[in-house]
């Protein structure tokens, strides 16, 4: 593949509106950016506000051209509604010869249990991307901060550190 | 300048960042998807900023501005740049002692809009000179020119921005020398030669106008806006001729191609891209929306390929062009579907919608939150066209319906959206009233909900939320001689509102049935703006 992307890293983020897709894409792309990759984040306002489908395409790497995934390119697939599931599976990279296909991540990871606040459930499955991404853990915990408010920074960082200490195929 | 602060902004939020580096004295504009977070990033950054009730009003109010040497930015989306037509086209004879900047925010595949109007036919028509950023950190440095631009000209200038302009993220390097300041402090220079459009004085000032751009078009040539990026392939082989978010679609889906990168798209550099295009064994225009850049390629006689027409339609991205570069013009396999957007549980609007759906309305309706009414359970909409056609379309419903089906036809509009372009809809209804009468809901939820929760001049607060003056809907209504005016909180008087919408239906006589409960989103937020502006009336004068 002669693409001058072919280091850049492709992350879809989906769900319904109010779900915290926005969010969590912003924390991704803000944390990628403070490793010093290049970064691009894509994505749709208005409409999808009101509890319809929403999707963020985050691409990272040296050097980033468009700010959208291109179809079937993901390198990652984060779903936060488990009935988006199946309208984004298109998304993601299929297998090809001698290359993995991309990697689909679920609410199904998190143990609810554990979660120390349901709402936090998307920056949890940001913990459990980050063991696949050349991110610093200090750049994430950064993130979080930068992006969310002051009281909402130890239930977060919490979540993260859940997502980040389950193992995901 | 190595030292350059680095910042991962949206395309909106660099606009703001380079306004307010620029020395841009006043923002205006109106709320609209995805144009709105520029004047609310350049406000939270602590530039003047306001919104303004329409976008024609609030062109008009910058180019004073501008006239009165003050830089200025406008911002809209691009259906909002109809509303505004009117003094651009004559902005563009007037010209301007200090910048202005108008921003078209369009919107290819309507991720949030009525139609996907492509606002570069604006440029030619009007005759302004339009830059196109690419992305974050263009729409930085191409604000910081189009200021530059305006003020070398003395005229308006078009930053054309799209979707995935406005709203992806890129990194930013804030550099660039800002403009120098405008010639001295904001002053009055009469000229009335140059100000005042009267025939005797605009003829002139039309040849004054194609002179400008005959001139920008020479600078174009070899202006740094426009630029050529070599490919990784054999030179000479495949060009590419694109400009905003295109440009980088193309870059990625043909990385062997070189690619002319048009950053002024009006007046075209036809010299620059003629050479290109004799340099290249074969030459494709890649562009969003209509065939603008390829039909006056073409124009000019310089032989390009253009997109099969099924690329006219929707966003591009990278894969739509690596299909477009290799002509493949089959049908495209559309997206899985997603799931609808629908109003909010318990959402005030949905009362409403319940009742004209009970009482067999036949709605024609408006722009906003409430358009979602037409989606199940509710489908309880009509008709929807732009901003303010709600009350106006039902009205021509009613001159000519049989006056059983005209008895059923009512308007819904909400309130930003009438104070936008509702009330000249009202004296129409006053001065030409249908001989059933008619019935007007003005669905108040106390703010511009759609586009994000923006004042407007009907809550009493400026866009940073301050106390501001406040239209009264039911005192204007009142004012404009209608005798039927009735407010109801429509989740708590569903029933006196469901008996006043039953005697208004049977009278032939006009109604204005105003709706108000705050936006369920909204609601926190304006319950803490108005303990502020109490805190504040509790102040003593210092």
């Amino acid at each position: 593949m002669n693409s001058p992307n072919h280091e850049v890293v492709n992350v879809v983020i989906a769900g319904l509106g109010g779900q915290g897709v926005l969010k969590a894409s912003d924390i991704l792309a803000d944390a990628a950016f403070r490793s010093g990759h290049d970064v691009k984040k894509a994505e749709v306002h208005g409409m999808s506000q009101r509890g319809g489908s929403i999707a963020s395409d985050v691409r990272f790497g040296a050097r980033v051209l468009s700010p959208m995934v291109p179809e079937g390119e993901a390198d990652f697939l984060l779903v936060l509604s488990p009935d988006q599931v199946e309208p984004n599976r298109h998304h993601l990279r299929p297998t090809g010869p001698g290359r993995p296909g991309g990697s689909l991540i679920t609410p199904e990871a998190i143990d609810p249990a554990a979660l120390p606040n349901r709402r936090a459930v998307n920056v949890a499955l940001l913990g459990v991307l980050s063991r696949r991404l050349p991110i610093d853990e200090t750049a994430w915990q950064d993130a979080i901060r930068a992006n969310l408010p002051e009281k909402l920074h130890a239930v977060n960082l919490q979540a993260f550190a859940l997502g980040r200490a389950t193992p995901h195929p | 300048m190595g030292s350059a602060q680095r910042l991962l902004l949206s395309g909106d939020e660099a606009v703001a960042r380079a306004a307010l580096a620029g020395g841009i004295a006043l923002g205006t504009g109106y709320p609209g998807t995805p144009s709105t977070e520029i004047l609310e990033t350049f406000s939270a950054l602590g530039g003047k900023a306001q919104w303004a009730p329409n976008e024609k009003v609030g062109l008009e109010v910058g180019l004073g501005a501008a006239f009165a040497g003050g830089r200025a930015l406008v911002t809209m989306k691009h259906v909002g740049l109809n509303v505004a037509a009117d003094p651009l086209f004559t902005a563009a004879y007037t010209g301007v002692d200090a910048a202005l900047v108008v921003v078209s925010a369009d919107d290819p595949g309507m991720a949030s809009s009525q139609n996907e109007q492509d606002n570069r036919r604006y440029a030619e028509a009007a005759a302004l000179p339009m830059l196109e950023p690419s992305d974050s950190q263009e729409a930085y440095g191409f604000t910081l020119a189009a200021i530059e631009l305006s003020e070398r000209w003395r005229m308006p200038v078009l930053l054309r921005l799209t979707t995935r302009v406005c709203h992806s993220k890129t990194v930013v390097s804030l550099d660039g020398a800002p403009p120098a300041a405008p010639d001295g402090a904001p002053h009055f220079r009469r000229d009335i030669k140059g100000r005042v459009m009267i025939p005797a004085n605009a003829r002139p000032a039309h040849r004054r106008l194609r002179a400008k751009l005959a001139e920008i078009a020479r600078w174009g040539e070899t202006c740094p806006l426009n630029r050529v990026i070599e490919g990784t392939g054999k030179p000479a082989g495949l060009g590419i001729i694109a400009s905003g978010i295109a440009c980088v679609h193309a870059r990625e889906a043909a990385p062997e191609a070189a690619v002319l990168k048009l950053g002024l798209t009006y007046p075209l550099p036809l010299g620059l891209i003629r050479a290109f295009a004799a340099a290249h064994a074969r030459t494709v225009v890649v562009e969003e929306g209509d065939p603008y850049l390829a039909n006056a390629i073409r124009a000019a006689g310089v032989a390009v390929e253009s997109a099969p027409e099924i690329y006219r339609f929707g966003e591009l991205n990278v894969g739509r062009v690596r299909r477009l570069l290799a002509g493949d013009a089959t049908p495209e396999a559309a997206p899985p579907p997603g799931k609808p957007p629908q109003l909010c549980a318990g959402c005030p609007h949905g009362f409403v919608f319940e009742l004209l759906r009970k009482h067999g309305c036949i709605v024609a309706g408006d722009i906003g939150c409430y358009t979602l009414g037409v989606l199940p359970p509710h489908e309880a909409m009509d008709t929807c066209v732009c901003m303010g056609a709600g009350i106006t379309v039902g009205l021509g419903m009613r001159h000519v319906l049989p006056p059983a089906e005209a008895r059923r036809v009512v308007s819904v509009i909400g309130d930003s959206t009438f104070v936008h372009s509702g009330i000249t809809g009202l004296v129409e209804m006053v001065y030409n009233k249908p001989p059933t009468g008619h019935v007007v809901l003005i669905l108040d939820n106390g703010t511009t909900a759609m586009t994000g929760q923006q004042e407007h001049p009907g809550t009493g607060r400026a866009l940073d939320h301050a106390p501001a003056g406040k239209i009264s809907f039911e005192d204007l209504a009142r004012a404009l001689g209608i005798a039927n005016v009735r407010v109801f909180d429509p989740t708590r008087e569903t029933g006196a509102l469901d008996r006043a919408l039953t005697d208004a239906l049977a009278a032939d006589d006009l109604t204005v049935i105003i709706t108000r409960r705050p936006c369920l989103l909204a609601a926190g937020k304006i319950r803490q703006y108005e303990r502020a502006a109490g805190a504040c009336h509790e102040q003593p004068e210092s």
